[in-house]
């Protein structure tokens, strides 16, 4: 093994597990350190004193403190998040296990989209620089990082949906996978739009380097030249954008979900807000910050086995 | 000015337009409208444009233009409060992390990592879930929450560039307090980062009002560009109008505040460092 690479793995997975306790500690506090009762948010200013001492007792806000969050803590360990409030005594893994992969799915496809356009767009506008492929590619950047998904889905609705007829209707059997295409497109829009100019930019970095030079002066193809020795070298940056921008595309699945009339865990998410599920809420959140830690933690590390480098930072 | 350099005085660029007009529209908007955004009129619900409605009328028959007018308020009180929220907390917190270093930069910059992790919309949504009737306080709250770790993020950076200077080690030796060094010495010289991240900033804080908005956690009764969109979207494939022109209005924001933020980057020739 490489020097240097088992004290890395090490010490960034610590990480990735001290920045996931702390993820679990913030959700915990969320309720304490609001201004306000969540007894009141739940059951509204009006309610019996039993049944405010009920739900009291059902949040263990009776308890001390500390032992509040040993529960909850102790509710994440084992695995079951606690219990919903909505769904009698469900438990709150359940629920979201049940609708996980249907999210997942659809963030799959968003960044299987987002990578096979914003890529070869990407490399097109670096070696073209200047003329008009890369004024189209820096055009559809700037305008796909603007565009809202709330509008954009609505619009691709009317187009592909309404006016073509290409594509279903929000709300037509969701687990078709034709009925995917919108949702993915709406969701990974923004991201192809970030990968499309960190491609660009990264590319003309590489491009311009001693190695490349010299390279070219040896008289490798350009093909090979593109290909074997700058794309390599010039996607690692973009895949660590790609994880940094997971975030963004779990908050565009949520949105996503509810144009698009698909279950999933953001419309778990919505509905656990309105009927004020707390536990559900809380673990809708924990489920997606964990997701995103994890996947970082990954990049990281296989960032680290690629690039030497990286490892001594 | 030279006669030539007159004739090339520029054209606005389109972002400072975009945002110049949104501004106006916040202040004077509800006085320009032609209808209460809130008057029902349920036998002319969903008109196409015309000469009475400018731009239809949606849910209800209630004046898009009127509630969109009424909307831009809504969306410039919350987007210039929650990100001067964000920006006071964050240049604070940042300064301080930058200047002292240590056990306070640990501290600051691990609960920004940590902030980092929720994507900003759902750590939004989690917030108002748990306040019995979410209005405009809750939800400026609950953007600052998560807005202020890019401001302390670049703050962070620049005090540390600063704290190395001549002027702050003098300021330092003449018996200046740490107060007075970050507000009087490092404040001002790192205004020029902030100030582009705080344009682009405010477009992110619209759009993430009109998302909250459209999800139906939005300030309630209020008139908002999100809410009209959510109706517009529920009758889109009947009355596309309604989604369209709201969705439009805040696209053209978002779009003219991140346009306004590179043209001040350019202009100000700042290079924003968020490296930590």
């Amino acid at each position: 093994m490489a020097p240097g690479l088992p004290r890395y793995l090490v010490l960034r997975s610590a990480r990735a597990v001290l920045t996931v306790w702390g993820v679990v500690t913030l959700v915990f506090l969320l309720v304490h350190l609001l201004p306000g009762d969540p007894v009141d948010a739940i059951l509204g200013d009006q309610a019996a004193p039993e049944d405010r001492a009920a739900l009291r007792t059902a949040l263990r806000l009776d308890r001390p403190l500390v032992e509040q969050y040993r529960a909850f803590c102790a509710d994440v360990l084992d695995g079951s998040l606690g219990r919903s409030f909505r769904v009698r005594d469900q438990r709150v893994s359940a629920l979201i296990s049940e609708v996980l992969p249907s999210t997942l799915g659809l963030a799959a496809a968003s960044l299987a989209f987002a990578l096979l356009v914003s890529l070869p767009l990407g490399v097109l506008a670096a070696v073209r620089r200047g003329r008009g492929w890369d004024k189209a590619a820096t055009t559809f950047a700037l305008l796909g990082a603007a565009i809202p998904h709330i509008w954009l889905g609505p619009l691709l609705v009317l187009a592909f949906g309404v006016e073509l007829r290409w594509l279903p209707l929000p709300g037509d059997d969701p687990g078709r996978p034709l009925a995917l295409i919108l949702p993915a497109l709406t969701v990974g829009a923004a991201l192809c739009a970030t990968l499309t100019r960190q491609t660009r930019a990264a590319l003309l970095d590489v491009l311009s380097e001693q190695y490349i030079l010299a390279a070219r002066g040896r008289g490798v193809p350009e093909l090979t030249l593109l290909f074997k020795h700058a794309l390599r070298n010039a996607l690692l940056p973009v895949m660590t954008v790609a994880a940094a921008q997971l975030g963004a595309l779990l908050s565009g699945a949520v949105i996503a979900e509810k144009i698009f009339e698909r279950p999933g865990l953001g419309t778990l998410f919505l509905d656990a807000f309105f009927a004020r599920d707390i536990p559900v809420v809380q673990g809708c959140v924990l489920v997606v910050a964990a997701t995103y830690v994890a996947v970082n933690l990954v990049v990281d590390l296989l960032y680290g086995v690629a690039d030497p480098r990286v490892r001594l930072a | 000015m030279s006669a030539r350099a007159e004739r090339r005085a520029p054209i606005p660029p389109f972002g400072v337009v975009v945002v110049t007009v949104f501004a106006l529209l916040a202040l004077f908007g509800p006085l320009l409208a032609p209808y209460s955004p809130l008057a029902i009129h349920l036998d002319a619900q969903y008109r196409s444009p015309s000469a009475g409605h400018l731009l239809g009328t949606g849910d209800n028959g209630v004046d898009v233009l009127s509630v969109l007018l009424h909307g831009a308020r809504l969306s410039g009180l919350v987007a210039v409060c929650s990100v001067l929220l964000s920006l006071l907390v964050g240049a604070t917190l940042g300064a301080l992390a930058g200047y002292r270093g240590g056990r306070t930069d640990h501290l600051i910059t691990g609960l920004a990592d940590l902030v980092q992790a929720f994507p900003a919309v759902v750590l939004n949504i989690a917030i108002l879930a748990l306040v019995a009737r979410p209005g405009v306080p809750h939800v400026i709250l609950a953007l600052s929450v998560s807005g202020w770790v890019l401001f302390a993020r670049i703050a962070r950076a620049q005090t540390l560039l600063l704290r190395e200077s001549d002027f702050v080690a003098a300021a330092k030796l003449l018996g200046a307090s740490e107060a007075q060094i970050l507000v009087r010495h490092v404040a001002p010289n790192a205004a020029g980062p902030l100030v582009v991240q705080a344009t682009s900033a405010l477009g992110g804080a619209v759009l993430a009002e009109a998302t909250l908005s459209f999800l139906g956690l939005g300030p309630g009764a209020a008139a908002s560009w999100g809410a009209l969109l959510d109706q517009g979207s529920a009758v889109l494939l009947r009355f596309p109008h309604v989604a369209l022109i709201a969705g439009g209005a805040i696209a053209l924001t978002v779009l003219g505040f991140n346009l306004a933020g590179d043209y001040l980057r350019d202009r100000l020739d700042v290079r924003i460092t968020r490296g930590l």
